[in-house]
């Protein structure tokens, strides 16, 4: 009963924020809305106990990703409207019904895979040294997932280096 | 009605998507573009944490905590590109980046 009201509230909060998200004419406006939904989604991962995402989800996206937005918003000054040009060989209408084309596809994925005999296949983890949600995530990062762990953090090195030298002056 | 399974999960998930697809590809300002992503990554991140939790296997967070971390990269780089095409086009209208369309 809980999960249900908590599911419901956070799923409307969610899909109104988003919707808002990409509606609202003014660029700001939109990041605080980001901000808002990655909060909602947030609050979602607690209700599916998955407490360390949820405090990397508030750090990584609400604190630093949607920060850098905020700086690219206010450092990118716009003299006239961003959405004023309109080009003519631009087919929204077809944007939109490719949009709606996607959503019956996914629609029919699920009702496809939930009128099947729900299959009772439970891949439990391996047993844990350790409790909590926190230690068995970082016993999995460090012990099986080691090297697409090491791999991602020369990624992000790799991003860090391509934005500075993209955002340098003389480019 | 009340309980709540994966199904939940994957319609909310689905609905999100198709909320930053209709953002990226009706939108003509690249910042609200790249909004848009990010809410479609959010959206595969939630069926991952809620098929984790159905499954009782951590694979599905230490996936989520992957796309995260690309999604993080990904923002990074894309604007930084956007800052420099503003700096020489002065626009972030994707109408108008046409420099290199055939």
């Amino acid at each position: 009963m809980a999960e249900a009201i908590a599911f419901y509230t956070l799923s409307i909060l969610i899909l109104g924020l988003g919707v808002a998200v990409i509606t609202t004419p003014r660029t700001v406006h939109s990041v605080v809305f980001l901000v808002l939904n990655f909060l909602c989604v947030a609050v979602l991962y607690v209700v599916l106990q998955a407490e360390f995402l949820a405090v990397i989800q508030i750090l990584v996206y609400a604190g630093g990703i949607v920060v850098l937005y905020l700086f690219v918003v206010m450092l990118v000054n716009l003299k006239r409207q961003p959405e004023e040009h309109q080009d003519p060989r631009r087919l929204a209408k077809v944007g939109l019904g490719l949009t709606g084309a996607m959503l019956l596809e996914l629609a029919a994925i699920v009702v496809y895979s939930y009128s099947r005999e729900p299959s009772s296949v439970t891949a439990p983890s391996p047993a844990f040294p350790v409790q909590g949600n926190i230690e068995q995530l970082g016993w999995l990062l460090y012990t099986d997932y080691l090297i697409p762990f090491e791999v991602a953090s020369v990624l992000l090195l790799v991003a860090m280096v391509g934005a500075i030298i993209l955002a340098r002056r003389e480019l | 009605m009340l309980e709540i399974t994966p199904a939940h999960y994957t319609i909310l998930s689905a609905a999100l998507f198709s909320i930053g697809v209709i953002g990226v590809l009706v939108r003509r300002n690249i910042i609200i573009v790249f909004m848009a992503i990010e809410l479609m990554l959010n959206a595969v991140n939630i069926n991952l944490v809620a098929y984790a939790q159905q499954l009782q296997n951590l694979i599905g967070q230490v996936f989520v905590v992957f796309v995260i971390a690309v999604a993080a990269a990904e923002a990074a780089v894309g604007l930084g590109i956007l800052l420099a095409f503003y700096r020489n086009k002065e626009t972030v209208n994707i109408d108008e980046m046409n420099v290199m369309r055939w």
